[in-house]
């Protein structure tokens, strides 16, 4: 196979790479994250209408009259489905949803409450915490893995890679306000293991030619290792992306956030495997002798 | 890496079966004792109500410390020590010692035998912190004694949510303990929790209290206002008789009025106090309390001596038949407030299934057919391993009776996904020393051996994300980290042993093929 010289664009790549990261902190700190009713806390109503005459402005503005606080209302899946998002969370109350019910079906007519979620102040503020904690753990988790399978130098590359991805991922759902619900921590989480994945797979390579090639320059070997491998992770990302790309478009409304997520997340898993993980092992110097030296201890 | 002993290839072969038996067993009803093994399926999947309910243990504490107060003014003045000012503030009781007997109090509430000192036997702990300044004393409950009252009330409170939730008679229900003050309930094929919610937002505390036509009454009154809302009542604070003296109670149709009662049968206890009470007090009215609120207020007109009795107001037939039950089931020991739910209505959970099973079918497809045109026969190795792969997976998910959730769906469809991809380290590895090597067997075994340490780095980050996904997730969340996790174990036992074993039956048998792969 013709050998592809991806060493050629590290610098190019690493910039934009930045720009991209710069870019998604920037959103992530001032414009935040959509965060749904796991996350916030409120009521979420999955209703369905019985005609087709019934359209957001008709939903929302009979929502309005309720008194429910800030009323988001969006079309889920079809013309008949509606997803209708308030501030305002009174489960004590089990009449509540029962009488939204009656007072939406007088304005709108029959309507089918599919799905009705209902998070009080105190959950939503736990599940958050533990979504983080969950990320974070896992990050650590990877780093301490990876630092008993390599050397630092790697691992610096391999957890550099790891926070591109969900930073830049993170980035994307915060400049489109896409929600972040629990499914889409779960998808973070995958995220990080199939990042990690794909940067082990490249830095076993790596490893390997390290001990067969003396004389050859890191710059150069990473490139010989992303060729050897590149077929690998051509066919991994591929069937990956299918296995996605089917849960995208037939899994579902209530997956689309999380199959999304997934997939922007392999596809900068696999850049940032090549061109984060390796460019940061050429600009640390990694040599023979940086294995050689540690295996001797 | 390709040889096989005859009693290896027998065990994969048996384990498989056995397994796959287990996942064909979900789609067949199959009529034997061992196999009835279900997958079951999570609320989303099945349609259904899952509630989080907090019981707020305030009350409870107040209540708590009001007795204790009691006690501790009897052993004071057993022990001839004044003790006066008591007030309770902020969940503690404060009261003033006289000066002289400072020493002795402290010492008194040191004391680990003392019978202030009630757990300190059994748990080695006391049930409060003491401060002292002066001549005050201000003692709050330790966080041992919060625990110990917190797990108590749970238990009781959990076990009327149970009953409560028995009687209405939904298929299957789930009640969890979760930390030291919540209760879990999952009500599956429930899409209106209306009524649960209702029947377990009420605390059901009854009780039976004379109206005061005078205010100085011995007891002391209170002011409460009529369920309806329409009027108040000044009511004794003497409890004439309380739930707990309950036996039966159940809807019934007074056949005077033509109105929806709830007759009540009361224990012998109950049945002395009541006729006691009732002869003494004809003329009165008897304010039937519940909740702090009057539901209804009858003129006691002769004495009521058999422990039997109605309870009228206004009943319709459902709301006589949850009151029945709400006394029937008990009291709460402390409020519960519901601070979680997710209801799921049946046919969005078909739709899930269905959606899930079709993106499931769409992208197996997709995957066995791209392996198909890269690796040609190889690629049917691949796909075969990949098949028996969705077998053990479903089929342990069966055995352990996990719960499939629309999210462990996708984990399935992922697992789909990736699974091929050790498959495709090794074959890749293979081409790779195929260029080398001329044996074919030799470049296979190597092929294998070689790849053998990054597919096992590689599957093990995937588990590290899958585990911390499961300890840190709820509900639908953690059925994706099972069906990850189990699905990178499938896949290694399908990779290294089915895969592998075909494939060396293969390669021993065309070992002198070229352009083997």
């Amino acid at each position: 196979m013709k050998t592809i010289y991806f060493n050629k664009f590290y610098k190019s790549f690493n910039i934009l790479s930045g720009i991209l990261i710069i870019t998604s902190l920037i959103f992530l700190v001032f414009k935040g994250l959509n965060f749904g009713v796991d996350f916030k806390g409120g009521t979420l109503i999955e209703l369905r209408t019985d005609t087709s005459s019934a359209n957001i402005t008709k939903i929302r503005d009979s929502f309005n009259q309720m008194n429910l606080g800030d009323v988001s209302v969006k079309n889920f899946g079809n013309e008949t489905d509606f997803v209708v998002k308030f501030e305002k969370q009174n489960s004590n109350d089990p009449q509540f949803i029962e009488e939204i019910k009656t007072k939406l079906s007088n304005s709108i007519g029959t309507v089918d409450f599919r799905r009705v979620e209902n998070v009080g102040p105190k959950v939503s503020a736990e599940l958050l915490r533990s979504g983080v904690i969950a990320i974070a753990l896992s990050l650590a988790a990877m780093l301490l893995y990876i630092w008993i399978r390599f050397e630092w130098q790697f691992s610096l590359g391999a957890i550099l890679a790891l926070f591109h991805d969900v930073i830049i991922t993170l980035g994307v759902f915060s400049v489109f306000s896409l929600e972040i619900n629990l499914s889409i921590v779960a998808a973070v989480l995958t995220i990080v293991g199939y990042s990690m994945n794909d940067t082990v797979v490249i830095f076993d390579r790596v490893r390997e030619n390290l001990r067969k090639y003396a004389d050859v320059k890191i710059f150069e070997l990473t490139n010989i290792s992303i060729n050897e491998t590149l077929s690998r992770t051509i066919i991994t990302s591929v069937t990956t992306l299918l296995a996605l790309l089917s849960i995208f478009i037939f899994g579902g409304e209530i997956l689309k956030g999380f199959s999304l997520a997934m997939i922007l997340g392999v596809i900068f898993g696999t850049y940032s495997s090549i061109y984060i993980a390796n460019p940061v092992l050429v600009s640390l110097k990694v040599s023979q002798r940086t294995i050689v030296k540690e295996e001797k201890e | 890496m390709l040889y096989f002993s005859k009693l290896r290839v027998f065990s994969v072969l048996i384990f498989t079966l056995i397994i796959s038996y287990f996942t064909i067993s979900n789609f067949t009803k199959v009529d034997d004792e061992f196999f009835t093994k279900n997958i079951k399926l999570g609320l989303d999947l099945q349609g259904g109500s899952y509630l989080l309910l907090e019981i707020d243990n305030e009350p409870v504490i107040t209540q708590r410390l009001q007795s204790k107060v009691l006690e501790f003014k009897k052993f004071f003045k057993d022990k001839d020590i004044k003790v006066r000012n008591f007030v309770i503030e902020n969940k503690s009781i404060i009261f003033d010692v006289e000066n002289s007997k400072i020493e002795e109090v402290k010492s008194l509430l040191d004391d680990d035998k003392s019978e202030i000192n009630p757990y300190f036997q059994q748990y080695k702990s006391h049930q409060f912190n003491i401060e002292n300044m002066d001549t005050s004393f201000k003692l709050e409950f330790s966080d041992y004694g919060l625990v110990l009252l917190k797990n108590s009330s749970l238990d009781q409170a959990i076990e009327i949510v149970r009953r409560r939730v028995d009687e209405v008679g939904t298929n299957e229900p789930n009640i969890l303990k979760r930390g030291n003050d919540r209760i879990l309930v999952e009500l599956p094929g429930l899409d209106d929790p209306g009524r649960i919610k209702s029947l377990l937002g009420k605390t059901a505390n009854l009780t039976f209290q004379f109206i005061s036509s005078s205010s100085e009454e011995s007891f002391g009154t209170e002011k409460l206002s009529f369920e309806d809302g329409s009027s108040e009542a000044i009511v004794s604070k003497r409890i004439v008789l309380s739930g707990d003296n309950l036996m039966d109670a159940k809807p019934t149709m007074n056949n005077q009025t033509n109105e929806t009662v709830v007759s009540f049968s009361l224990d012998r206890v109950g049945a002395k106090k009541f006729g006691k009470a009732t002869s003494n007090g004809v003329g009165k009215r008897l304010a039937i309390v519940l909740d702090g609120k009057i539901i209804s207020a009858p003129e006691v007109r002769e004495p009521i001596i058999g422990g039997n009795g109605q309870i009228s107001g206004n009943f319709t037939f459902q709301s006589a038949t949850d009151l029945a039950l709400l006394l029937r089931s008990g009291a709460l020991p402390a409020p519960l407030n519901i601070i979680e739910e997710r209801t799921v209505g049946p046919d969005l959970g078909k739709d899930s299934i269905n959606a899930g099973i079709m993106s499931l079918i769409i992208g197996f497809i997709l995957v066995v057919a791209f392996m198909f045109y890269k690796y040609r026969f190889f690629g049917l190795i691949a796909n075969l391993a990949l098949i028996s792969n969705l077998f053990l997976l479903v089929g342990i998910l069966t055995l352990f009776e996990a719960t499939l959730t629309l999210p462990g769906i996708a984990g399935i469809i992922l697992t789909v996904g990736m699974a091929v991809d050790a498959n495709v380290l090794i074959f890749e590895r293979i081409k790779e020393e195929l260029k080398n090597e001329n044996n074919s067997i030799v470049a296979f075994d190597s092929g294998y051996t070689k790849s053998r340490t990054t597919i096992l780095d590689a599957n093990i980050t995937t588990l590290i994300a899958a585990v911390i996904l499961f300890f840190m997730g709820s509900g639908p969340i953690k059925g994706f980290s099972i069906t990850l996790g189990v699905g990178i174990l499938t896949t290694l036992f399908s990779v290294y042993f089915i895969a592998r074993l075909i494939t060396a039956y293969y390669v021993i048998k065309n070992k002198h093929k070229e352009k083997l792969i």
